[in-house]
């Protein structure tokens, strides 16, 4: 505490500032505590002592056990002193120093006397020390005082006993549930405050009662809450129930709902605020649900006070997530927002402005964005960034400006995690945008070569490696690697090495020059690089027979075929031994994939679908992985895998979900299996399935996995044999057989026996939808007319009541696995008809598009017309086929 | 489930970033390292804004923070990121503290006062829930420290007087 103002002593010795506490030190603190053994106790003197004490606690300084004990100790012969002031004190420290339950009997006979003491303030805070201190048994003995406390007539007695229970809540749940009905008295107090803490109690007593909490808020609802805080809490729990009412299929949220919205005209801002927010986070809400929220919080956005503005923006901003078209009325106020003082104001402001522009106001956006650019944070740069990288994937035709803007801030001043998130969204454009990609490579170059980052560096190489070479003109790309070789650290170095050995090797022409610039990296002053070059030299310099022409491509672009982290761990289990170590016994379970694909995925807004690159890298790993089991390498090319089905509850002993693997004859199941009890091994584990329910399926093998140890995922496997080409659809039951055995925890060793069990896993069904791959094209329209418009396939449906036209169109769009193109799945706020286009390749790599159009008449009756253009007749004919048995 | 607002901390930092009195309700932050640093982290991302007119606010590693300066006090008040931030904003003590400081809230009438600093941390927030939202009633109840109930009237400052009256005033009005 001392030191800083010591330090400075040095300097400027007369400029110091007075502190009380100058030079204050524990020890001498500590002595100075005797005072409270004096006879006669100085008031005045101990408050000091105690403040002082205090102010040490608080600047971080502990006390050890002795001392504190000692401490508390003398502190509780100040309870002789009639002086309020130091009794407060007194209060204070004793909570700081939480006694232990042996020495809190010292203090409880004094509390409780003041739990009784004529003096309001006495009363109150000895409730709320005693309540801090005691336990269990000492809680039956003054639960009496308290309950008398919670109906005290003075508020701040009340209060304080109330807030004691919502603490002791946690800890004696019994004892304070029997306090109800005063608690009850609480909730018609007339202070606020009371008011406030008796609702919360009531309803955490109650918590676990549904309708006891239905009933509760219903009628509070109407009417007699006057606080605003306690009004803020009945908000929540109002939503609370709603929410409730929806999962359990109830209606009548009605009234609830009802409520809601006429808090939006509560005189509080504080009750507004929470009731628009209440609302927009309802699950489901509908546009005219919306609508009265979103025009409070428009109001806001213009307030002169900042907390109102950021609550507002911050809110829209979610909202925008969800329903983008809502928001868009509050574009004008939003933009006035770019330019206030509180920067993260302006950020949430522009990041919702990006996810409500249209098309046509990108352009100007990014005007604005760039003035507004230099003066913010690193931090707020790289949100502002990652809502351009989802922009840029909603609007691909707009890639070129926004690449622009991309890689002009990548050429400013920035940190590390800034850059980052900057060459990550220009790598994902790259993938999701084919035409964005050469501009994008000469963009990366560029960076690299002035990049002080060598993470940045190393990563752009090895994705230029890859990319680069099936470009139009590789060679361009080989000045700005080969720059490297000169210029850098070793570790770029390196990768730059390894980046034209794989243009020598993808790109013929260009082979002799890259053995030539390789043949200089062999006097490199570094191990690894000069390694790296002779290595690539020899399989550069290979004379292409096939064999080796196949083993350099599984060397120079196959990556390990098993994750790093699982790799770790069983080279670590490892003892050296006669054995050589297996790579096959690494489990291959992926748990992370490379980082660049895995930030790319994983940021990614989830509303926007999964654009084609994305999926192709989770998708390359699973080809590898089935490829590389023999029983399964003759099925031809994978055309699908869906993503990975739960087959159990969360929390579960075994945690198993399941991955449908589609060829053209066969149906491949990969079930990921993990075991969650720490003394259990599992050996020969199996999925029995059942596929009577799927006839046109027929198992054709399966591959059990030997041994599951706790936390460590692995995979079995079953293949069913289907007719060539055809949609099968089908029903699967699953039961996962296995045998248990022990294992110690101390040494981790398992039983020599173990015991035969079986686990009833979900039903799996395969579906229409998983014969379809989602793809999206950049320009819908050109892609729509190009295709004969004779095969045109069209009919209307009526999908019956729905809530809104939003849900109907994600029904169909999940019932036929496409991907929505140009952000046409977003329905605007109170649209009566929409329409919405999609697209995808069927099995036999068929390209479908659809346009797909909803109108909804008054009574929520939805009809669709489904017209579908496909290379294929008889495809187009079995896409209506599955919408209307769907 | 826990609904009602909960705090996460209270910081009352000079004008250098320094702890001048603090309080944490929740265990985001378990060591005083931690705290340190957290209070770094608050006090540079707000140093250069102003919020000596209106109540500011912003957002750090999921939590909300809103914060007011007066001279050379920077008072922070933490809650998490679904929190209302009309509510933290009800929960800054300035206006308290400028009562009990009779005005003349600076960092060294805080530091000579410290106590009443102290009480006010403890009448505003109770392990993290809203205890009172009044900056009269707080201030109040935290300045009776200097207000001996039996000591002749003549003894008290004029202010304390009025704050007494006030009281009294107030009690029988609820009644």
């Amino acid at each position: 505490m001392a030191q800083p103002y010591a330090k400075k002593d040095d300097d400027h010795d007369d400029e110091l500032e007075y502190s009380p506490f100058m030079g204050i030190e524990k020890g001498a603190v500590l002595q100075e505590a005797r005072v409270f053994n004096d006879a006669q106790v100085d008031p005045r003197r101990c408050s000091q002592v105690i403040t002082k004490l205090l102010y040490l606690l608080n600047q971080g300084e502990s006390f050890t056990k002795v001392e504190a004990t000692e401490v508390f100790f003398s502190v509780t012969k100040l309870f002789q002193s009639k002086d309020t002031g130091l009794r407060r004190m007194v209060y204070l420290i004793i909570k700081e120093l939480s006694p232990s339950s042996d020495e809190v009997i010292i203090v409880t006979s004094s509390l409780m006397k003041d739990m009784n003491s004529k003096i309001d303030m006495y009363r109150a805070n000895a409730i709320r020390v005693l309540c801090r201190i005691i336990d269990g048994t000492l809680l039956t003995q003054i639960e009496r005082y308290l309950k008398q406390a919670i109906v005290d007539k003075n508020p701040v007695v009340s209060s304080a006993a109330l807030v004691s229970g919502l603490h002791l809540l946690k800890t004696n749940p019994e004892i304070v549930k029997r306090w109800s009905n005063e608690v009850q008295e609480g909730i018609q107090s007339r202070s606020a405050l009371v008011q406030f803490h008796a609702l919360a109690l009531l309803h955490q007593i109650r918590q676990n009662d549904r309708l006891a909490v239905s009933k509760l808020v219903g009628s509070l609802t109407r009417g007699s809450v006057r606080s605003p805080l306690a009004q803020c809490l009945l908000i929540r729990y109002t939503s609370q129930v709603i929410r409730d009412m929806s999962n359990h299929g109830q209606s009548g949220e009605r009234p609830f709902y009802e409520f809601l919205e006429s808090c939006l005209r509560h005189k509080a801002e504080m009750v507004i605020l929470e009731a628009a927010r209440a609302i927009t986070e309802l699950d489901g809400v509908t546009s005219r649900e919306l609508t009265p929220a979103i025009t409070v919080l428009q109001l806001f956005l213009s307030s002169p006070r900042p907390v109102l503005r950021f609550a507002a923006v911050r809110t829209l901003n979610k909202v925008a997530m969800t329903h983008p078209m809502a928001v868009t009325n509050c574009n004008i106020d939003m933009e006035s927002l770019i330019s206030d003082q509180n920067r993260s104001i302006a950020t949430l402001a522009i990041t919702t402005l990006l996810k409500t522009g249209n098309e046509s106001s990108v352009e100007r956006l990014m005007k604005q964005i760039t003035n507004f650019m230099s003066d913010i944070a690193d931090e707020f740069k790289i949100v502002v960034v990652e809502a351009i990288r989802s922009l840029c994937v909603k609007f691909p035709l707009k890639y070129r400006s926004l690449m622009t803007f991309l890689s002009n801030i990548l050429r400013e001043e920035g940190g590390f995690e800034y850059k980052r998130a900057i060459v990550d969204s220009i790598v994902t454009i790259i993938r999701d945008i084919p035409d964005a990609k050469e501009s994008g490579l000469l963009h990366l170059c560029e960076f690299i070569e002035d990049c002080e980052f060598t993470y940045l560096s190393t990563q752009i190489l090895h994705f230029l490696g890859i990319e680069g070479p099936n470009t139009s003109d590789p060679s361009k790309y080989i000045r700005y690697i080969y720059n490297r070789v000169h210029l850098e650290n070793a570790t770029v170095r390196a990768a730059a090495v390894s980046t034209l050995a794989k243009f020598g090797f993808m790109v013929e022409s260009l082979k002799p020059r890259i053995t030539i610039l390789l043949k200089r990296c062999i006097y490199d002053s570094d191990d690894e690089v000069r390694d790296r070059a002779t290595l690539f030299l020899s399989v550069l310099g290979g004379d292409g027979t096939v064999d080796t022409d196949k083993d350099s491509t599984e060397f120079l672009f196959g990556s390990l075929e098993v994750p790093l982290v699982n790799m770790e761990t069983s080279l670590k289990n490892y003892d050296p031994s006669e054995e050589a170590f297996d790579i096959n016994s690494v489990p291959r379970e992926v748990k992370s994939q490379p980082l660049a694909e895995k930030k790319a995925q994983g940021k990614k807004p989830t509303g926007l679908g999964a654009p084609p690159a994305a999926p192709a890298s989770g998708f390359d790993g699973y080809e590898r992985l089935l490829s590389s089991i023999p029983e399964f390498a003759a099925f031809g090319k994978l055309f699908k895998s869906s993503s990975p089905v739960e087959l159990t509850e969360a929390e579960t002993e075994y945690a198993v979900n399941v991955v449908k693997h589609i060829f053209d004859n066969h149906v491949v199941f990969q079930y990921n299996c993990t075991n969650t009890i720490p003394e259990q091994l599992l050996e020969r584990v199996n999925v029995i399935v059942d596929a009577s329910e799927a006839e046109e399926f027929s198992e054709l093998t399966s591959k059990a996995l030997n041994s599951l140890p706790y936390d460590s995922p692995g995979q079995a496997f079953v293949a069913f044999e289907k007719p060539a080409g055809v949609p099968a659809v089908g029903k699967f039951s699953n039961t996962l057989t296995f045998v248990v055995k022990e294992v110690d925890p101390s040494t981790g060793e398992a039983e020599d026996d173990g015991v035969e069990d079986e686990y009833q896993l979900e039903d799996l069904e395969v579906v229409a939808a998983d014969y379809m791959v989602k793809v999206s094209v950049s320009n819908f329209r050109n892609a729509w007319e190009s295709m004969n418009e004779e095969d045109e396939h069209v009919d209307e449906y009526g999908l019956g009541q729905r809530e809104s036209l939003g849900e109907a169109i994600k029904a169909v769009i999940d019932l036929l696995g496409m991907q929505p193109c140009e952000g046409t799945e977003t329905v605007p706020s109170n649209a009566r008809s929409h329409t919405c286009l999609l697209s995808g390749v069927y099995i036999g790599n068929v390209k479908v598009l659809v346009r797909a159009q909803f109108g909804m008449d008054s009574s929520k009756e939805i009809a669709m017309k489904l017209a579908v253009r496909a290379e294929d007749v008889s495809v187009a004919e079995a896409i209506h086929e599955i919408v209307a048995n769907g | 489930m826990e609904l009602p607002p909960k705090v996460k901390n209270i910081l009352l930092l000079d004008s250098e970033g320094k702890r001048i009195a603090a309080k944490y309700y929740s265990g985001d932050w378990p060591t005083n390292t931690a705290k340190e640093a957290f209070e770094k982290a608050v006090f540079s991302k707000t140093q250069k804004t102003n919020a000596r007119t209106e109540v500011e606010v912003t957002a750090l590693e999921n939590n909300i923070i809103v914060y007011k300066f007066v001279q050379d006090l920077h008072f922070f008040v933490t809650g998490g990121e679904e929190e209302n931030e009309l509510v933290l904003a009800s929960l800054l003590l300035f206006d308290a503290v400028n009562l009990l400081l009779r005005g003349n809230a600076d960092k060294r009438e805080a530091l000579d006062n410290l106590d009443l600093i102290f009480l006010c941390f403890d009448e505003i927030i109770d392990g993290g829930i809203v205890l009172e939202t009044d900056a009269n009633v707080i201030a109040e109840k935290a300045g009776i420290n200097s207000i001996d109930p039996n000591a002749p009237l003549s003894e008290q400052t004029i202010s304390q007087a009025l704050a007494t009256a006030r009281e009294h005033l107030t009690r029988s009005l609820m009644k």
